[in-house]
């Protein structure tokens, strides 16, 4: 399970840069969105990767290995979350700067 | 200590979060209400802050711990959220109000109705600053940035305009793409310490050995990468000059503290977690600040001479500011660092007074800072430059009080005596020089950096200084407002202060400097000593 997690996460990673240092806007929002979805991976990846075990120690003298870490998955939330508004954020100015500049280039002109 | 005054840690961040949200619910058209919420929040900050430092400074001059720790709804520190008040962060907290009363006094003369909703945007930036100074743990350090980023994009925007939408565009990019730099980071120390909590992690740190150790090295280094590309360090700061010329005068002031965001917590986390005196943890990095630092110095340098426009001036002097902390936390402790703490606070609020000043300079210059097309149906069209209701104040010798304001700033920023900004170089170069006991060369070239950066900023600030103020204009002289003068005034009165009450000043520097490295003090404030309020069931 690790190597097929590892191998998801690099993928996703090595599209989104590629996608971030792309001219067009549209492609550095999705590469934006690659990247936020392997950082997101990465971070549950870091409360330890586990199958059917829950994530709320009981009371009494418990072993904590036969537990989840719920604290990655609570972050996990806040970071998509986060990210989600971001994006949504970056997409209207996106949308403000075709507009104004009528061109999707970075940098709001193509260059010729 | 009355419990009032304890649970006062959390009004700088409640404060502005409940009067922005109140905001947005009033209509447009009831821009006085809005306007007056939105200053008396600001100026409530001033004096939440104003109490906040008198109360670290009385219990930490009068021998007790000034580190105070907050527990949000009474949960025990490892695992709730806490917020912590010390020497640093009361003083951060004091400068972002300074900063973010006067923008706003300055935005109400014009800007603010250049476009919708920004008393609350900026009071949610206010919001974001206080909380990213008071947290006392990674994540919520990271909630606050994106919440004090999210605003500041907005906030960039404000008044629209074909650079200010380029500008943002990289900007906003640039910072998401930070931002899950700052993710990663955390996550992998989460990863191998188990904590995210400060205290707590430095007391775990230093333990940390074996095949961790890399990982949480590597970790550490990711989120230092966050850290400085906020702080604008070479050669992660390339979008810094150009992001802030293009953001309207007020919202430019109060990002000048935005930039100080990153070098906080580079001096919170660097200081906090690996500047141990044994293991690994011994100085981490403190190569990395000190060359990047001097670095930055120097592109700053080059930068402040080559630009003609006031403001991207201004922006290369951030840069400057910037590199000059960064070598200094890098270069030494003790006297170094209250300098470098003392210039932080002296170069913040003469940029920010800087930034406020160049629109009023320029004004009979450019036409630049017209407003764009409305984006949005919602939106203002246009800055509205003649509003009738406005009761315009034609100050007498208009050009000679900007003039002298002008010549004020340019000395402080450059660090010229008698203003504080001699005062805190003189410190920080004096504090160099009696680090060991021969001067090392790379002091000696910091040293050397820190001087020459002030002449290049000196002869950039003359420069443009004579192009805008005594050549000859035929154009009519720029109307001053009250509302304009008054916030650069006062930032300028602010650091004459400074330079009158050097002592004292200086004194709080030299504590908030010895307690940044002092863990066990921090960790009793936070997990040891559990603060108000106890929970009143049990026992």
């Amino acid at each position: 399970m690790e190597i097929v997690l590892a191998i998801g996460i690099g993928v996703l990673t090595s599209s989104g840069v590629w996608l971030i240092l792309r001219p067009r806007t549209f492609q550095v929002i999705l590469g934006l969105s690659l990247l936020s979805y392997a950082v997101n991976l990465f971070i549950y990846a870091m409360g330890r990767l586990k199958v059917d075990a829950p994530p709320i120690v009981g009371t009494g003298g418990v072993d904590p290995a036969l537990y989840d870490d719920p604290l990655p998955q609570a972050l996990v939330l806040t970071a998509i979350v986060i990210s989600f508004a971001m994006t949504a954020l970056l997409l209207v100015v996106l949308l403000a700067s075709r507009g104004i500049t009528g061109t999707d280039h970075v940098d709001g002109d193509d260059g010729e | 200590m009355t419990p009032w005054i304890d649970h006062l840690i959390v009004a700088p961040i409640l404060l502005p979060l409940i009067a922005g949200a109140a905001i947005l619910l009033l209509k447009d058209r009831r821009h006085l209400v809005r306007r007056g919420i939105a200053i008396g929040t600001a100026a409530t900050l001033l004096v939440v802050a104003g109490l906040l430092v008198a109360r670290v400074a009385d219990a930490g001059f009068s021998g007790q711990p000034g580190t105070t720790a907050y527990q949000l709804g009474s949960w025990p520190a490892p695992f709730g959220i806490v917020l912590v008040l010390d020497w640093l962060s009361a003083l951060m907290l004091m400068l972002t109000s300074i900063l973010g009363l006067t923008s706003l006094i300055y935005a109400t003369a014009r800007w603010d109705r250049a476009g919708p909703r920004f008393h609350s945007l900026f009071l949610f930036q206010l919001m974001g600053l206080n909380g990213a100074f008071l947290t006392g743990d990674l994540f919520n350090l990271f909630v606050f940035f994106e919440v004090l980023l999210a605003a500041s994009f907005a906030l960039l925007l404000h008044g629209s305009g074909k650079a200010r939408i380029k500008a943002a565009l990289h900007y906003i990019s640039i910072n998401v793409a930070t931002s899950l730099l700052f993710l990663i980071g955390a996550a992998t120390i989460y990863g191998v310490t188990g904590t995210l909590n400060m205290a707590d992690l430095a007391v775990r740190i230093p333990a940390i050995g074996g095949s961790d150790l890399a990982i949480l090295q590597s970790g550490m280094a990711i989120l230092g990468m966050a850290f400085l590309v906020k702080a604008g360090m070479w050669p992660l700061g390339f979008w810094l000059p150009r992001t802030y010329a293009a953001a309207s005068p007020p919202v430019a002031a109060l990002f000048a503290m935005l930039s100080k965001v990153g070098v906080y917590a580079v001096l919170r986390v660097y200081l906090l977690l690996l500047n141990g005196e044994v293991g690994w943890s011994a100085n981490f990095g403190e190569e990395w600040l000190l060359f990047g630092g001097m670095a930055t110095i120097a592109f700053g340098t080059v930068g402040v001479l080559a630009v003609r426009t006031l403001s991207r001036i201004a922006g290369y002097s951030l840069v400057i500011s910037a590199g000059t902390l960064l070598a200094a936390v890098g270069a030494g402790q003790g006297a170094v660092l209250a300098g470098a703490l003392f210039y932080l606070v002296s170069s913040t609020l003469a940029v920010g007074a800087f930034y406020l000043l160049i629109e009023l300079v320029d004004r009979r210059e450019a036409s630049s800072d017209a407003a764009g097309a409305p984006v949005f149906d919602d939106e203002f069209s246009g800055l509205p430059d003649q509003v009738e209701t406005e009761v315009r104040v034609a100050i007498p010798a208009t050009m000679a009080i900007l003039g002298s304001g002008f010549a004020f700033c340019a000395l402080l920023i450059a660090g010229l005596p008698p203003l504080s900004g001699f005062i805190a170089k003189f410190v920080m170069i004096d504090g160099l020089l009696s680090l060991g006991e021969t001067v090392a060369p790379t002091s000696w070239l910091l040293i050397g950096l820190i001087i020459g950066s002030g002449l290049a900023t000196l002869v950039a600030t003359t420069r443009a200084g004579i192009d805008l103020i005594w050549a000859p204009s035929d154009k009519p002289q720029p109307a001053l407002r009250v509302a304009e003068a008054a916030p650069v005034a006062l930032l300028l009165v602010i650091c004459m202060g400074l330079m009158v009450l050097a002592a004292p000043t200086m004194r709080y520097m030299e504590r908030t400097s010895q307690s940044l490295g002092d863990r066990q003090g921090y960790g009793r404030a936070v997990l040891g000593n559990p603060a108000r309020p106890q929970p009143d069931t049990g026992r």
